[in-house]
C-alpha cells in the first residue's frame, strides 16, 4: 500500500490502560509517501502491526478534515506537530524528511488520563461545557438575519472565538497543563453576543470552577497555547474571560 | 464558600492577586529607583541622604513599607501555591517536548526568576535595610550614601548586584505585560504600547540600578 521512498523511524508512546506505566516504541516504516497525511502514516503502521500479529497503535480521529478536534498527537515534542494552524489530521509526511526520528506522545494532563497509547479522556471538556457553555432559551424557528443587530467587530470575535474545536492542544503544550484558552474561547462565543447576555456571569464564573475541579493548571500567559492552537485562538479571549469573572465575582449579586 | 471568597482562592482569583502585587511592587520599583538615582548627582551623597533621610523617618512612607512587605509576601505565597498545582496538572511530563518553539524561555521561569530575585533581596535589605532600621531605632545618625559606598567596594558584591537587576529585568519582560493581562486590559489599542514600555521599563529600569555598584566600585562616584 506503501507508495513513496521515504524511510523513518517512530518513536510512539505505547501504554495499556490508564493504570498502567507506558513507554516509548521504536518502529522502522519504509516507503512512506511524503504526501501521507500523518494519520494515514499511522494505518500504514497498524496495518504492518496487525499483518505481524501484533497489538495497532489507538490513537483517536474523526473527521480527518481538520474539523472535529480529535486527531491528538504530540509529535516531535509539540501539539499536532510541526506546523502552525493544522491539526494531525491535516499535517503532511511532507513535513519531515527521509531518515527522520519522530516521536509521538499522547496530551499530557492530570484532567486528560491516557485511555490507551495515544488516546486520552478529554471529558473533562465536556463537563466544563455542561456546566455553563450554552444558552438556555428556547429557540424556536429560525430568526429573521439581521433581526438583532451586531457590530462587526463584536461579531467577528464572537466567530473567531466559535472556531474552537476543544482538541485540547492548548492544554497539552500549556507548562502548567491550563485549559485557560480553551474555556476563554467557550465563554467568549457566548458572551459576545446578545443571546448570550442573560447568563453571562452565571456561565463564567460556573465554567471556571469546573475548570479548577477538573485539575487543570493555572495560566501563566506564555502564549504557548495560542502559538500551538491549529484554530489560532486568541490570547484576547482569556483577558476577556478574566475581565469577566471579575465583573462577576466583585459585582454581580447573584452568588454561583 | 462564599462567591466572594472564591474570587480570591480560584485559579483566576489567584492570578488576579499575583497581578496586582506584581503591579504594586512594579510602582515601588519606579520611587526606588528614582530616589537612588539621585546618587548620580555625585555630591558626595548630599541630595541622596536628604531623601534617603525623609524615606526612613517619614510616617506615610514607614505604613507603606509595611505594605510593601506585605505585598511581597502575598506575591510569593500565591506563586508558590500556582507553582505547585501547576507542577500537579501535569504529573507525567513528556519524554520530548520543545517549549522554545512556542513561548520564551523567561516567561516558563517565572519561579525560578522569583526566586534568584527572593535571594537576591535577602543580601539587599541585609545590606541596606537593616543598618537603617537600625539606626533609626537607636535614634543614631545613619549617612545611607556612605553606606552604598562601603559596601560596593567589593567586586563579588557588585557581581551579584548585577546578577540581581537581570533577574529582575527578565521577570519584568514577562511580569510587566502579563499582569495587564491578567487582570483582563487587553486591548487591541492599548496592548502594544503597554507591551513596549513593559520592554523598556525591563530593560531601562535594571540598568539604572546596576550602573550604581558599577559606578561606586569603578570610583566614578564617591
Ligand atoms: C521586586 C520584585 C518583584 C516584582 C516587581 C515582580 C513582578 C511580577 C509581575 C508583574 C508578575 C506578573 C503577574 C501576572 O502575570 O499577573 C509576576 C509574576 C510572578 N512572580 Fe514576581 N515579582 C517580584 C518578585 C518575585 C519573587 C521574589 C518571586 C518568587 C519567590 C516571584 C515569583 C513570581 C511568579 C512565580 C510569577 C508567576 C508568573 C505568572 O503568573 O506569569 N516574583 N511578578
Ligand atoms: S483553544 Fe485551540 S488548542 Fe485549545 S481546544 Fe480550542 S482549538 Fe484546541
Ligand atoms: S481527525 Fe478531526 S480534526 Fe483531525
Amino acid at each position: 500500500m506503501s507508495t513513496g521512498n521515504m524511510n523513518l523511524t517512530l518513536q510512539v508512546w505505547r501504554q495499556k490502560n490508564s493504570k498502567s506505566a507506558g513507554k516509548l516504541v521504536d518502529y522502522k516504516l519504509s516507503e512512506i509517501s511524503p504526501d501521507m497525511s500523518f494519520l494515514e502514516m499511522f494505518d500504514v503502521l497498524n496495518e504492518q502491526l496487525i499483518t505481524k500479529g501484533e497489538e495497532p497503535v489507538v490513537f483517536d480521529h474523526d473527521c480527518r478534515e481538520g474539523i472535529c478536534g480529535m486527531c491528538s498527537m504530540f509529535i516531535n515534542g509539540q501539539p499536532h506537530g510541526p506546523k502552525d494552524l493544522v491539526t494531525t489530521c491535516q499535517l503532511h509526511m511532507r513535513s519531515f524528511k527521509d531518515g527522520d526520528t519522530i516521536v509521538v506522545e499522547p496530551w499530557r494532563a492530570k484532567a486528560f488520563p491516557v485511555i490507551k497509547d495515544l488516546a486520552v479522556d478529554r471529558s473533562a471538556f465536556d463537563r466544563i461545557i455542561a456546566s455553563g457553555g450554552f444558552v438556555s432559551v428556547n429557540t424556536g424557528n429560525a430568526q429573521d438575519a439581521n433581526a438583532l443587530p451586531i457590530p462587526k467587530l463584536q461579531a467577528d470575535a464572537a466567530f473567531e472565538a466559535a472556531a474552537c474545536i476543544g482538541c485540547g492542544a492548548c492544554v497539552a503544550t500549556c507548562k502548567n497543563a491550563s485549559a485557560m484558552l480553551f474555556v476563554s474561547a467557550k465563554v467568549s462565543q457566548l458572551a459576545l453576543l446578545p443571546q448570550g447576555q442573560p447568563e453571562r456571569y452565571r456561565r463564567v464564573q460556573s465554567m471556571v470552577a469546573q475548570m479548577d475541579e477538573e485539575g487543570f493548571g493555572n495560566c501563566t500567559n506564555t502564549g504557548a497555547c495560542e502559538a500551538e492552537c491549529p484554530k489560532g485562538i486568541s490570547l484576547e479571549n482569556i483577558a476577556r474571560m478574566n475581565r469577566d469573572y471579575f465583573t462577576a465575582k466583585f459585582a454581580s449579586e447573584e452568588e454561583v | 464558600m462564599s462567591s466572594l471568597s472564591k474570587a480570591f482562592t480560584s485559579s483566576i482569583g489567584r492570578k488576579y492577586v499575583m497581578g496586582l502585587t506584581g503591579l504594586f511592587l512594579i510602582t515601588f520599583l519606579i520611587l526606588h529607583v528614582s530616589i537612588n538615582a539621585l546618587i548620580f548627582a555625585n555630591d558626595g551623597g548630599e541630595t541622596f541622604n536628604i531623601a534617603a533621610n525623609f524615606m526612613s523617618h517619614n510616617i506615610v512612607v514607614r505604613i507603606l513599607e509595611i505594605g510593601l512587605f506585605a505585598g511581597i509576601i502575598l506575591h510569593i505565597i500565591q506563586a508558590v501555591m500556582l507553582t505547585a498545582q501547576n507542577n500537579a496538572a501535569r504529573p507525567e511530563k513528556y519524554a520530548y517536548n520543545k517549549p522554545q518553539a512556542n513561548s520564551k524561555w523567561y516567561s516558563r521561569s517565572m519561579g525560578l526568576l522569583g526566586t534568584l530575585i527572593l535571594m537576591f533581596l535577602v543580601l539587599h535589605l541585609y545590606h541596606f535595610w537593616w543598618p537603617t532600621k537600625v539606626a533609626v531605632f537607636s535614634h543614631e545618625e545613619h549617612n545611607t550614601f556612605h553606606g552604598i559606598v562601603a559596601i560596593f567596594q567589593e567586586l563579588w558584591v557588585v557581581v551579584v548586584y548585577i546578577l540581581g537587576v537581570i533577574s529582575l529585568g527578565y521577570h519584568l519582560l514577562h511580569g510587566f505585560q502579563s499582569s495587564f493581562q491578567t487582570m483582563g486590559w487587553n486591548h487591541r489599542k492599548w496592548t502594544p504600547v503597554v507591551r513596549t514600555i513593559g520592554i523598556w521599563f525591563s530593560i531601562i529600569v535594571p540598568i539604572i540600578f546596576a550602573l550604581m555598584p558599577i559606578s561606586v566600585y569603578l570610583g566614578w562616584i564617591s
